[in-house]
């Protein structure tokens, strides 16, 4: 009998290849299911979960829900705006509170990185990190390798790229561990000042040149400007930027071969990549918000599995 | 010591199959209403030849699904490890359509009952029925009984049914495993 070896889901750094790969698998049976006349399955009817989100979400909190309630999960949402978090209480009150209403599972965001870590060591209940700061944001990068996979039958091997504000972005991290637990070549692709500085560490290639890039890979993962996280000014401005590092039309005519696009969204329509570039179809971005409800359930489920009843 | 025995050998079932195809075409006529579905993952073999017989029979295409109940059993977080699903290949509304789920052991019941409760997801079936190859009486855990039935046996609660279906039929036998 197959195991899931850890009981939270704090990043991807602590997953086994197996672990994603028993992920993968659920989520492919979750697909079938979201995609039945009848949508839902009972299977976490005795479980209780609370999404804590301490920072703007639409898409993850959306997909998380949805994937909540397809598995007949007790669902509570929390929002940080209008709470007593504003009144100073701290973060481990605040979700001591919500415990004693017996939650089984949180799914926390939180704009401070290290906080699902921070949470999973002092409450009794399974940690989600639904995205900390700049640090992680496992679920994303879960749903992309599984549509990469999807399309390509294999990431062993393949080429990926990821382009844009490496620096500030969750998803890039998150995506570079995943991509290379499953064996895929990494490749970061920016403007200098959105490229960390130790980036080597990760053993990631490092390229500044994007069209030489995306002739290189076999998938482009796209990622947003993150301006709610830069102080400082890191580009010129974002016409430059797209003129630099936006994936357009007439960039991709430009290459010899045909590339899966992805992002995570949400998307700057005409700054990182073009309208026409988005709703073409070399573009996954609508399967990859389909594949997010059924990795989600698949998260779910195999953490829901290790809580066990006596 | 493990002490194999052999409830039915390669011919004796497919006499089974062919008495169990015969009594499906008894009551289905023509399968123009009639959709079958092999239970996952050890079903599934057996209903793919009752399936493959069946049409020598009749000569007719019949539906035929395949169906995981793992996200419906009652037996989640109750057991080590984790439940790892089988793939459900049903593309096809059930609504109205006489449904025969087929398994290849009957045993305390609940497997069954998931199986009612994941085909309700895909419509309103007009009946369901039951066929299994073989029923373990006096070890049903919930009210549930098959309407076709290859061999019943009584066995006690540590022997296990083993179903052994090949692709060459003459590799195929029910054994029966005392531990």
């Amino acid at each position: 009998m197959k195991d899931f070896s850890v009981n939270h889901l704090l990043g991807i750094k602590n997953l086994s290849q197996n672990d994603i790969k028993l992920i993968f698998d659920v989520a492919s049976k979750f697909k079938e299911v979201i995609n039945r006349p009848i949508k839902k399955v009972p299977t976490l009817r005795d479980i209780t979960v609370a999404n804590l989100f301490f920072e703007n979400s639409t898409r993850t909190k959306l997909s998380f829900e949805l994937a909540e309630k397809r598995l007949s999960a007790e669902v509570i949402n929390f929002s940080s705006s209008g709470s007593s978090v504003s009144k100073g209480e701290t973060l481990v009150d605040t979700v001591n509170n919500i415990l004693a209403m017996k939650v089984d599972i949180v799914v926390i965001r939180h704009p401070d990185a290290g906080a699902a870590s921070f949470l999973s060591k002092n409450i009794q209940a399974s940690v989600i990190n639904a995205g900390d700061g700049s640090h992680e944001h496992p679920t994303q990068a879960l749903l992309d390798s599984f549509s990469i996979l999807e399309k390509m039958n294999d990431i062993k091997g393949k080429n990926i790229l990821l382009l844009g504000d490496i620096k500030h972005s969750r998803v890039a991290l998150s995506n570079i561990f995943c991509l290379q637990k499953l064996g895929a070549n990494v490749r970061v692709c920016g403007p200098p000042t959105l490229i960390p500085k130790n980036i080597h560490d990760l053993n990631v290639e490092v390229s500044f040149n994007l069209k030489e890039s995306l002739n290189w890979c076999d998938a482009v993962n796209v990622l947003r400007i993150q301006l709610e996280r830069q102080n400082l000014k890191l580009f010129p401005s974002l016409r430059e930027y797209t003129m630099m590092y936006g994936v357009n039309k007439e960039l991709l005519q430009t290459i010899n071969k045909e590339i899966l696009i992805l992002h995570p969204g949400p998307i700057n329509r005409g700054v990182e990549i073009t309208s026409e570039v988005a709703d073409s179809h070399q573009s996954i971005i609508l399967n990859q918000v389909e594949n997010g409800v059924a990795i989600r359930m698949a998260v779910l489920y195999l953490l829901a599995s290790k809580i066990k009843i006596s | 010591m493990k002490k194999n025995k052999v409830i039915l050998n390669f011919k004796e079932l497919s006499i089974i199959i062919d008495r169990l195809c015969h009594q499906l075409v008894e009551n289905h006529f023509d399968f123009s209403k009639t959709i079958l579905i092999g239970l996952q993952p050890r079903g599934v073999l057996f209903a793919q030849k009752i399936l493959s017989r069946l049409c020598e029979i009749t000569n007719k295409n019949i539906q035929y699904g395949e169906l995981d109940v793992t996200f419906f059993r009652d037996d989640f977080r109750r057991r080590p490890g984790v439940l790892t699903p089988h793939e459900t290949n049903i593309d096809f509304s059930i609504e109205n359509f006489n449904v025969v789920i087929i398994d290849d052991v009957l045993y305390t019941g609940r497997t069954i009952r998931s199986a009612l409760d994941a085909l309700g997801s895909f419509g309103r079936a007009n009946s369901i029925e039951l066929l299994t190859l073989i029923d373990r009486r006096f070890t049903r855990e919930i009210p549930i009984e098959a309407k076709y039935i290859g061999k019943s046996v009584d066995v006690f609660e540590t022997e296990y049914v083993i179903v052994n279906l090949d692709l060459d039929d003459k590799e195929s036998n029910v054994l029966l495993l005392n531990n």
